[in-house]
């Protein structure tokens, strides 16, 4: 009996003494680990396999070392799924002991992420989802974006409606979640500001398809504008609904470059002229541009989008935060501080973050022609997001 | 051996409690976690093992119990005092609502039923401006309560563990109560107990209520450890889960519960960890479908069922 | 809401009540004669939908053959999906069921992420039905929805017919109201499930194929059509095909008009209706008393 007892819990405590020490590697001034935690399953998978590629790339034509590391890459499919963020960032930081962790795609993982970063001290940089809060209430010294805040494209193309298309009143429609939400608040902040003003704001439930009956809606109601944010496979489906409908001939749709970015293939004839607004366009012509298209397109044999855009910022970021600190990551004061002053040579044009780490950078006004989205004007010039509840 | 079984379940936590400091950071984590899941399948196991009544919508409470937490916690952070009882509050509330409508129906349609109404709390906090909306929201400050912080993290594991042990400690007597008679009564034969007079509906709903503020006592701790909440906890599948886990630890015993919830943890991380099932960690979905399948059909009395079949004299 | 608006919007919640029908259709029937309770149900809708984008394809504009090709296909599928799996699910209680089906889904969607991919694609609607007509001044009403309903009410009255009138739908009738007293009558009772069974997987693929031109086709379209079809089966009632009908259009015209009207809580309308019709008739409205 006694044996038995002794042999089992000899047995546990060598199992949990094991379990204690697996979690305690240090890390060393030799390779700097970085974290890649993106989507590398589900719909979002294009956008985290591009969001890596550019990062590589960056990481490669700064010679392949970051503030004279070598990079150790330790990479995590967030799947999309906010409600397992939690426990796999903390894989990360905890398991891991990762220095610098990049990612996501979806804002509710990017959201679980930036709370543990913000607990953790561990530097954090977004190279995509655009949640307000992420450089806004949830704001922190270690935490940076590389691509947009919901708020910028929404304000910008605002604007244009008011002004430049000279619309008084608009409709918005979105899918009801956060990102949905945020680019429909700056939309109607930028189109307010411009004299217009949005009549109704409809909602179709993440990531329900269904627009027929909302669509009947628009055309009762007669507005001068429709802006809709979606992204992806609803971006494909609503636009074509929209012409099938009728509508496209009769009330002009804008949107955030996402409702036409990636999406033309399987658009076709329904999505010419639509205006959108973005902080990448194609047809910049720009010989950083130029460069940066040419050499991922020989790397990986595909032609790069604004999230591959983002994650070769993301790198260059990092280049210049750790060549600041020679390489010590410790260092968060300077750090931070490095790429705060830096201004940043992107392929979509120069920009640098705000004091709240979210770039402040040019958005562009694109026309859809064909399969490209072609750069028709400068929406907005270095257009900042003002930050709400960032105190830092 | 068998002498020390009863009290196997409190050795248990004092063994956790004295191994808390020595704990890797990831693994104390992993174990808080675990806890948390024991209490939420705990309080299934009041529904299903003991009453018999097969919920297929517990997330529900588990999730408002969550959510009530965060919401009322505001900028500044709340009160232990205030929050937990809130949390459960506004799981019991529901439960009422759900249980006073759904206990008309029986069988099938009392699981379709359940499921249908966890998904409309789902649609509340997935579609409405209540809560965050598909990206969940965050909680500013951990629950405090005088010296008790539950920002730091050996703190929490602490109240995790003793909420555990309350918990389990509450349905046990529950278990030898009048009350836990009588639903294991209703469990076996309704019609009978009816007949005996018993005011079946009354004492069903009670149980229904029990275990919806006990959901939304777990709810209410994992909110504090994630900081952070969203819809998906609401999610049928997170019912299906928990339902998975007290039949995996083997129904009728309140360890089931709990060895349940630890299996199925650890078999979910298992098979989604390269270093374990290599390249099937990418397809565990496949994995984890073939192993519910499998352990339903071969293993109807759950682990706890293997261990009474290979002790000779068959003890409980 | 002017009159032309309200008709179009009529029209839209009766298009996707009759699709909801075909689906919930197949749920009671297998609830109603097998006393399965099927999670994986919606899965199945799933497997029309990703057909209708494998096969569209090689059919062109052959849509109507495309969709009997894929019915005789779904049916295969069932009949094979219940010999080798369902058929072990009649003895056990509801829980395993419950979970035993949960297990299936779970392989369902891998499988379909193995074969199919994550993404979302879309499926064309044949050339003769592309395009729209005209409604007024107001917009244009796509042809293929007006074939949509079409084809749905063509298919109720199909199966109404059978149900009724032939001797399979007597046995499926009495099989519904007594299960033991049909097999005590001599009745092959496991070819009749199988028959059963293959028949619901095949109404719900057929209308995951209708619906795919409609709705696009993406990971999960199946969880949401579950639940829904849950809810409709426990408005008409378990086991009664008239039942599902009516709660079909039902929620068809609470979830479109609740759509226009109260945008944000259009998603929890289908349940209110669930909890009101529960106060009032707990067997569902034309549900047997239990």
């Amino acid at each position: 009996m006694t044996y038995a007892l002794s042999r089992t819990a000899r047995l546990a405590l060598a199992t949990l003494a094991f379990a204690s020490l697996a979690g305690a590697s240090h890390a060393q001034q030799g390779k700097l680990k970085v974290g890649l935690m993106l989507p590398f399953s589900g719909t979002y998978t294009a956008l985290g396999v591009a969001i890596e590629n550019g990062f590589r790339l960056g990481v490669e034509q700064q010679g392949g070392k970051l503030g004279g590391r070598e990079i150790e890459y330790v990479k995590v499919d967030d799947e999309s799924d906010p409600a397992k963020a939690t426990d796999n960032v903390n894989k990360l930081i905890k398991r891991d002991n990762v220095d610098v962790i990049v990612g996501t795609v979806h804002s509710g993982v990017a959201m679980a992420m930036a709370k543990a970063a913000k607990e953790s001290g561990t530097v954090l940089i977004v190279p995509n989802a655009g949640a307000d809060a992420v450089t806004g209430p949830m704001c922190a010294p270690n935490i940076f974006r590389s691509s947009f805040s919901n708020w910028q494209p929404a304000y910008a193309m605002g604007e244009v409606a008011g002004k430049q298309e000279k619309k008084k009143t608009a409709i918005t429609i979105t899918w009801k979640y956060a990102a949905g939400d945020e680019s429909v608040s700056g939309f109607k902040e930028g189109f307010e500001k411009a004299g217009g003003q949005v009549t109704k704001q409809l909602n179709v439930p993440f990531p329900n398809v269904e627009f027929q009956a909302l669509l009947t809606e628009i055309a009762a109601a007669k507005p001068d504008a429709v802006y809709a944010f979606f992204a992806g496979g609803g971006a494909v489906k609503f636009v074509k609904d929209y012409a099938a409908a009728g509508l496209d001939k009769t009330i002009p749709l804008y949107g955030p470059g996402f409702l036409t970015d990636g999406t033309l293939d399987a658009q076709g004839a329904s999505a010419q002229g639509i205006l959108t607004t973005l902080h990448y366009a194609d047809g910049l012509n720009t010989p950083r541009d130029t460069a940066f298209r040419t050499a991922y397109a020989k790397s990986f044999k595909l032609q790069p989008d604004v999230y591959a855009v983002q994650g070769f910022d993301a790198a260059q970021m990092l280049g210049i935060g750790l060549a600041a600190v020679k390489g010590d990551i410790g260092k968060k004061a300077e750090f931070a501080s490095a790429i705060e002053k830096a201004r940043i040579d992107s392929p979509r044009g120069a920009f640098s973050v705000g004091k709240s780490h979210n770039p402040v950078q040019d958005i562009y006004l694109r026309k859809v022609d064909g399969k490209e989205n072609k750069l028709v004007s400068i929406a907005a010039k270095a257009l900042a997001d003002p930050a709400r509840g960032c105190r830092m | 051996m068998r002498r020390l079984d009863p009290f196997l379940p409190l050795l248990c936590a004092v063994a956790l409690a004295l191994l808390a400091p020595v704990l890797s950071p990831y693994v104390s984590d992993f174990v808080v976690k675990v806890m948390i899941l024991s209490i939420f399948a705990l309080s299934l196991e009041l529904l299903v093992g003991m009453t018999g009544l097969v919920s297929l919508g517990h997330a529900a409470f588990y999730g408002i119990g969550a959510y009530a937490t965060v919401l009322a916690s505001g900028t500044e952070g709340g009160s232990i005092a205030l929050l937990l009882p809130l949390a459960m509050g506004s799981a019991a509330a529901y439960a009422l609502f759900v249980g006073a409508l759904s206990l008309r129906t029986r069988g099938v349609y009392f699981i379709m039923v359940t499921l249908a109404f966890a998904q409309m709390a789902y649609f509340v906090f997935h579609d409405t401006k209540v809560g965050g909306g598909s990206d969940g929201i965050y909680m500013y400050v951990r629950p405090t309560l005088g010296a008790i912080d539950m920002e730091n993290r050996g703190v929490q594991f602490y109240v995790v563990l003793a909420a555990l042990v309350a918990c389990y400690g509450l349905l046990a007597l529950v278990r030898r109560s009048r009350f836990g008679a009588a639903l294991a009564g209703i469990r076996v034969n309704e019609q009978r107990m009816r007949a005996a007079g018993f005011a079946v509906y009354g004492y069903k709903l009670a149980a229904f209520v029990l275990a919806g503020a006990l959901a939304g006592l777990a709810g209410f701790l994992l909110a504090a450890r994630d900081g952070v909440v969203n819809p998906e906890l609401l999610a049928w599948h997170n019912s299906g889960e928990v339902l998975l886990m007290i039949i995996l630890g083997g129904l009728g015993h309140l360890r089931g519960a709990i060895i349940g919830a630890v299996a199925f943890t650890l078999l979910k991380e298992l098979l989604s960890t390269h270093g374990f099932v290599g390249p099937l960690a990418d397809h565990w979905q496949l994995t984890l479908g073939i192993a519910i399948i499998a352990f339903v059909a071969l293993l109807p009395k759950g682990i706890i069922g293997i261990a009474a079949r290979l002790s000779p004299k068959g003890s409980t | 809401m002017d009159i032309g608006t309200f008709l179009v919007q009529c029209l839209n919640a009766v298009q996707y009540g009759l699709l909801l029908f075909l689906v919930a259709s197949g749920l009671t029937l297998i609830f109603g004669i097998m006393g399965v309770i099927n999670l994986a149900h919606g899965s199945f809708y799933m497997l029309g939908a990703y057909m209708a984008f494998a096969l569209s394809p090689l059919f062109g504009d052959q849509f109507i053959v495309m969709l009997v090709a894929g019915v005789v296909l779904a049916a295969i599928f069932g009949y094979l999906l219940e010999w080798a799996f369902f058929s072990y699910l009649y003895q056990r209680d509801h829980l395993q069921q419950v979970l035993m089906t949960y297990g299936l889904i779970l392989v369902f969607e891998e499988v379909r992420s193995l074969l199919m991919g994550n993404d979302v694609h879309g499926v064309k609607p044949p050339p003769w039905l592309e395009g729209s007509f005209a409604l007024g001044s107001l917009m244009s009403y796509p042809w293929y929805r007006l074939f949509a309903s079409a084809a749905c009410i063509v298919l109720a009255v199909a199966l109404y017919l059978v149900v009724n009138r032939t001797r399979l739908g007597m046995m499926i009738r009495a099989g519904a109201s007594n299960r033991d007293m049909v097999r005590g009558l001599g009745i092959d009772i496991r070819k009749l499930y199988r028959i059963v069974f293959a028949a619901g997987v095949a109404l719900a693929a057929l209308a995951g194929m209708i619906a795919a031109p409609m709705s696009s086709v993406y990971p999960g379209m199946g969880a949401s059509v579950l639940i829904i079809c849950f809810v409709v089966v426990v408005i008409g009632g378990i086991g009664s095909i008239p039942g599902a009908l009516v709660a079909s259009l039902l929620v068809g015209f609470v979830d479109t008009f609740g759509k226009v009207l109260f945008a944000e809580l259009s998603g929890m309308g289908v349940y209110v209706l669930m909890a009101i019709v529960l106060i009032w008739r707990p067997e569902g409205l034309m549900g047997r008393k239990t």
